[in-house]
């Protein structure tokens, strides 16, 4: 089953820029995808109408059987619970703990103290953190940032996880932690859509890599087959 | 449940944000502190005012003085005429007698040139003294007594009370409009303070949205919060108005300058404008919240 469908996508911004055309795309549910493409080619304007940070001109965009294009401004938060979301800049709140920040995810649900705590710390768990619970953000090196960030967007078991760039901060060793981290998840059925710039990674992941241009998909590559051979 | 556990974490969020965002807590508090206790000072001094203007209007009489050979029955007559009059307050009867017994119980003076006058060669005439219930309508009221039968002329301060009635008229219009005027700008300059500090807490509220609160749940916690600095904010300005205005009072002992000019009595004066402050506060605050996260709240 299709988690993502996308027909005959356009989005064409208010100064007129036209930053996605024509674009069709299928994503099953249980894939790890990359989008990749040169700066400009319309990744994250794809990836920001997935969690409907923008919304299509024209054409369809279904995401866990939501048209996002029809979602009103009130309803968006019915999608944003199917999806987790992390940011390059980690947009983590640096005067809470790291518990703290994931906790966030799950009280505005009125979930009971218990058992976000047991949710809290098994995903802290999973993530790597455990033992860092009660530190805050600042005291954190980065690979730990977006981890606490990666655990907040996975906390409440989105169907999706949106990732814009999450290595784009971090050295190479650090960058493949997180995506060891974001392999796993994966693993545990979570679909993931990561746009990135790093070449390194996706050769070295071995996924189904989106290449992007001018706001079309240039190509589709299916697992394994993309090869980038760095000049 | 749910609903209940929602609405507690929005109470505790609310209150710990205050004292997280503390350097933007007290720029808001203070603001609503400086604006309410100026609030507070034009409200004491506009009512004071008022107060003042309607002693003295209250204390207008229009005195109609009777002719000399006007008998009791012919009495009788005119004071219920005068009672049948509208807008009349209190009528009160002083005979020759009585005028003079009064004029002779002022001064010994007064007691050796009028002690040997009786009631058929006194020159003073008797007279109603009357009140009324609207200063507006004094001199429809002492037209209507002056075309009565036995009444010989009326007096009120004619000119002076006309133009004391508009200057009071003005001076409450000038206070009234000042309240209003400073209450509307106090409004601004809260929801401008909360609006800023609100703005630097963008990525709390783009972190809200990213997790899936819904805008009502994001908006809860930043209206509460707002009625805690409104809360906040009237404190300082209600210790002062309430001890303040006591200690003030005390000290003129309830009058400025001169018996005619009276305070009003502290109780339940102070508690009022409290009241007011406290209003405003918390109404600003949470306005001031709303709108400046409903701004954030748009794609």
């Amino acid at each position: 089953m299709d988690l993502i469908r996308i027909r005959n996508a356009k989005k064409t911004y208010k100064n007129g820029v036209t930053a996605i055309q024509d674009l069709d795309l299928d994503i099953k549910k249980g894939e790890f995808v990359f989008v990749i493409g040169s700066t400009g080619c319309g990744k994250s304007t794809l990836i920001k109408m997935l969690y409907r940070e923008e919304k299509p001109t024209s054409g369809k965009i279904i995401v866990g059987g939501i048209n996002v294009g029809k979602l009103r401004n009130s309803k968006v938060y019915k999608l944003r619970r199917k999806i987790g979301v992390v940011f390059q800049d980690f947009k983590l709140l640096p005067k809470l703990t790291v518990y703290e920040n994931v906790a966030f995810a799950l009280e505005i649900f009125g979930l009971p103290k218990y058992e976000i705590h047991e949710k809290v710390v098994k995903v802290l768990d999973l993530v790597g953190l455990k033992n860092k619970a009660k530190q805050y953000p600042t005291h954190l090196s980065g690979g730990e940032q977006q981890r606490v960030a990666i655990a907040r967007a996975i906390v409440n078991g989105p169907k999706l996880l949106i990732c814009d760039e999450p290595t784009g901060n971090l050295d190479e060793v650090t960058s493949m932690e997180i995506m060891k981290v974001l392999e796993e998840i994966n693993k545990l059925g979570t679909t993931i859509i990561m746009v990135t710039h790093d070449t390194e990674i996706v050769n070295k992941m071995k996924k189904r890599v989106i290449l992007l241009d001018t706001g079309r998909v240039l190509k589709d590559f299916a697992e394994g087959e993309y090869v980038h051979e760095s000049n | 449940m749910k609903a209940i556990r929602i609405i507690l974490r929005s109470i505790r969020d609310s209150f710990k944000s205050v004292f997280r965002n503390f350097s933007l807590s007290l720029a808001s508090v203070s603001c609503i502190t400086i604006t309410l206790i100026v609030v507070a000072l034009a409200i004491v001094l506009s009512q004071n005012v008022n107060n003042f203007a309607s002693l003295v209007e209250g204390d207008v009489t229009i005195v109609a003085f009777l002719e000399r050979d006007v008998t009791e029955d012919e009495t009788d007559d005119i004071s219920s005429q005068i009672n049948n009059l509208p807008y009349i307050e209190s009528v009160v009867y002083k005979s020759k007698m009585e005028l003079s017994k009064e004029m002779m119980d002022s001064s010994d003076v007064f007691t050796s040139v009028m002690k040997d006058w009786d009631d058929s060669n006194t020159p003073i005439q008797a007279t109603f003294q009357i009140k009324v219930k609207d200063i507006n309508e004094i001199k429809y009221v002492a037209d209507e007594i002056s075309k009565m039968d036995g009444v010989d002329i009326v007096k009120y301060g004619e000119g002076m009370v006309e133009q004391l009635v508009s200057l009071f008229d003005m001076v409450r219009k000038i206070s009234i409009g000042m309240v209003i005027a400073l209450i509307i700008v106090t409004a601004f300059l809260i929801t401008n303070t909360i609006k800023i500090t609100i703005f630097s807490r963008k990525r709390e509220i783009e972190i809200m949205r990213l997790v899936g609160a819904s805008n009502i749940n994001i908006k809860i916690p930043f209206i509460l919060e707002g009625l805690f600095l409104g809360i906040m904010g009237s404190i300082i300005p209600i210790i002062l108005t309430i001890f303040g205005y006591v200690k003030l009072y005390e000290k003129f002992d309830g009058q400025l300058f001169s018996p005619f000019i009276k305070l009003i009595v502290p109780e339940p004066f102070i508690y009022l404008i409290s009241l007011v402050l406290i209003a405003i506060g918390i109404l600003v605050g949470m306005f001031g919240s709303y709108t400046a996260v409903r701004k954030h709240l748009k794609i």
